[in-house]
């Protein structure tokens, strides 16, 4: 707003706005049409671009592999094989992890600081929140190595992994070989930590959004303050509140440095969640400075799946928001 | 105003932009390994103060070092892998070494000191293999007598990305282990069948540091700046030599410099009493026909300045200077460089 004020003025005092208004009508507006469609065009033309380049890229993966370069678990960089499946398991894991972990917490955020939280509380606990969004990977990946996993190897993996030492299902899945705190569940934490912030924000403004009075009714009805948020609130910003996740859900599925720093990077398929694994994101962080020859075209084949399997959780987003938005 | 401001800073831009990439021009550009890269960012500085032409050097790693040289974008590649003679035959590139480095098994064990731990290369390989899984193993025991070694897994740390070192690491187990060899082999990067991987030589420093009763492998000088405590590594006489500039000088002194094409031999497990069992060097790669007969002159002095007034400053940053019969044959083998018509550029 302010920005165009000015030049506006400017011309009104130059006395010179009536004949500019008439050039603008009919030269100007097709100008700007016409701007707008190419800057609009070019967010198309960028993405196709970057399809076919991976596309290309990664062919020779896909033709020398053939179905069993997602299917297989072997990465041998010395006879050139290579299989995505560990990588696939990983990103999705420490994805799905995330979202355990941050969507209650996000959604407790959101709900404290819009329904109970007194006045002088809201505004620094929503500043820091935000705060937090901002704060770049790097920094989430370094606290994880040097101050999380320690922690997390004392306190949480190796007094667990002493407990379920060969009980059925609960010690594969929770056992660690050798507990020194890097690993799937890990980063699975620190990218809980990083989506917060995105999901309690947007539920927070959305719950901001709905109209008091729905909210008041329902108390003068004699509803609980549990009730209101589980029957009016949440569904009221429950389209919203899906929309939030699958944000966070696509930051965590490509987030890259964090994860590389904390999740062990172990080109392995593990039975446990406390051993070292790899996500697509940060296997290619990793190799690809000195990959030549059929290992770049693997890992860019890599990236592929990596885009495809977002693309697969937008489109899940969008049904899902559709279908609620039907209700 | 607005706009005419808005000209005025772009067209400003541009001539800032126009500046820079004049004087880039007539710098030097390499780019590559990057366990060489703070000799050669410390080389470059007293070389531009001395003479007034800088490089600019990217450290992106050796297989991005031989891919851009490849494709002609920099003036020199450089890697910690050398190349195979048919291979650099192919590119037609020549290929020299520098300086030299060794690694050292670093490790974070409660209570052992650096230097007092022994191990031997059978034992790096079973351990990285995980078939010697605890401290107090029979077979480290065995070796380590007076030591309280403790009843605790060992956790082991390799480097995640592709890298010279763990070709080099590699390398040496291969050498010094047939099953080693046989199931895992030597590579830029391999199929740890254990253990943990930290990005870096500052990503390995960092998690043996953090992660107790680990074990990992780095560049000497790396283990010397974070104060990691290491263990010391029985060589092919049967000697424990503490990794000093002099052990790892000894390796090289006894090495076959003309074993391979390119001097693109791996100094591990060399004989001698002294000599530090994992040392290794680190190479350039340059057009042996040049069509950037300047830039490529630019290069070869700069290394030969490197050679004679370069020693002191390796030294410094822990890199072992070559020694001087292995760098009057590289400086033979750059006559065999030549311009369009075949003369020879330096």
């Amino acid at each position: 707003m302010g920005a165009n004020m000015g030049p506006l003025k400017d011309q009104t005092v130059a006395n010179r706005a009536s004949v500019h208004r008439g050039v603008s009508g009919g030269l100007f507006d097709p100008i700007f049409r016409n701007a707008s469609f190419i800057a609009a065009l070019l967010v198309l033309v960028l993405l196709a671009g970057i399809m076919i380049s991976m596309i290309v890229g990664g062919w020779p993966a896909f033709r020398e592999m053939g179905f069993g370069f997602l299917t297989s678990s072997v990465w041998d960089t010395q006879n050139d094989k290579y299989g995505a499946w560990p990588a696939i398991v990983g990103t999705l894991s420490t994805a799905v992890i995330a979202l355990v972990i941050g969507l209650p917490l996000s959604l407790g955020i959101a709900v404290y600081l819009t329904q109970l939280a007194p006045p002088w509380l809201k505004q620094p606990v929503a500043t820091t929140i935000e705060l937090l969004a901002a704060v770049p990977s790097i920094i989430y990946g370094m606290w994880g190595l040097f101050v999380f996993v320690p922690l997390f190897a004392t306190y949480v993996q190796q007094p667990v992994s002493r407990i379920v030492e060969g009980m059925p299902v609960v010690g594969t899945i929770f056992y660690a070989a050798s507990p020194s705190g890097l690993g799937i569940l890990s980063a699975g934490f620190i990218l809980a930590f990083m989506i917060i912030p995105f999901i309690a924000s947007i539920t927070r403004d959305m719950l901001e959004q709905i109209p008091s009075v729905l909210r008041e009714s329902a108390y003068g009805i004699g509803a609980t303050t549990w009730e209101v948020v589980r029957y009016v609130l949440v569904p009221q910003a429950g389209i919203s509140i899906i929309g939030a996740v699958m944000l966070g859900l696509g930051r965590a599925l490509g987030e890259t440095m964090a994860v590389t720093f904390v999740v062990g990077n172990a080109n392995r398929l593990s039975a446990s969640i406390m051993d070292p694994g790899s996500t697509i994101a940060s296997r290619i962080a990793n190799e690809f400075n000195e990959a030549i020859g059929l290992q770049l075209n693997a890992l860019i084949a890599l990236g592929c799946i990596l885009f495809f399997v977002t693309f697969v959780v937008l489109v899940i987003a969008r049904l899902l928001v559709a279908r609620v938005k039907r209700y | 105003m607005r706009k005419f401001l808005m000209i005025a800073a772009a067209s400003c831009g541009l001539a800032v932009t126009g500046i820079a990439g004049a004087v880039q021009a007539a710098d030097m550009t390499g780019a590559g390994a990057t366990f060489p890269f703070p000799i050669y960012a410390k080389w470059a500085e007293a070389y531009k103060k001395e003479t007034g032409n800088g490089l600019n050097y990217q450290s992106i790693g050796s297989g991005g070092g031989i891919r851009q040289i490849k494709s002609k974008t920099v003036d020199f590649g450089a890697s910690d892998m050398p190349l195979k003679g048919e291979e650099l035959d192919a590119a037609g590139l020549l290929q020299f070494p520098t300086v030299m480095g060794a690694l050292v098994p670093a490790i974070n064990v409660p209570g052992i000191e650096a230097g007092k731990l022994k191990l031997t290369g059978t034992l790096l390989a079973e351990i990285y293999m995980g078939t010697v899984k605890k401290w107090n193993d029979p077979k480290i025991a065995g070796i380590n007598a007076g030591l309280q070694l403790p009843d605790i897994n060992i956790n082991v740390v390799y480097r995640s990305d592709g890298s010279g070192t763990t070709f080099v690491w590699t390398d040496y187990l291969s050498r010094v282990s047939a099953d080693w060899k046989s199931k895992i082999g030597a590579n830029t990067s391999v199929q740890f069948p254990v253990g943990v991987g930290g990005k870096g030589n500052e990503g390995v420093a960092a998690s043996v540091k953090q992660i107790a009763n680990s074990i990992g492998y780095v560049e000497y000088a790396y283990a010397k700046q974070n104060k990691l405590s290491y263990a010391l590594v029985q060589n092919k006489d049967g000697q424990y030599p503490a990794p000093t500039i002099e052990s790892f000088q000894a390796a090289a002194a006894n090495a076959d410099w003309n074993a391979a094409p390119g001097f693109g031999i791996i100094i591990n497990d060399q004989p001698g009493a002294k000599s530090w069992p994992i040392t290794s060097a680190t190479f350039i790669l340059v057009y042996k026909k040049t069509d950037k007969v300047e830039q490529a002159k630019e290069v070869m002095k700069f290394f030969d300045w490197a050679y004679k007034s370069g020693d002191a400053m390796a030294t410094d940053l822990e890199y072992v200077p070559l020694p001087a019969n292995v760098k009057d044959k590289v400086r033979a083998s750059w006559k065999s460089i030549v311009d369009g018509s075949d003369k020879p550029i330096f």
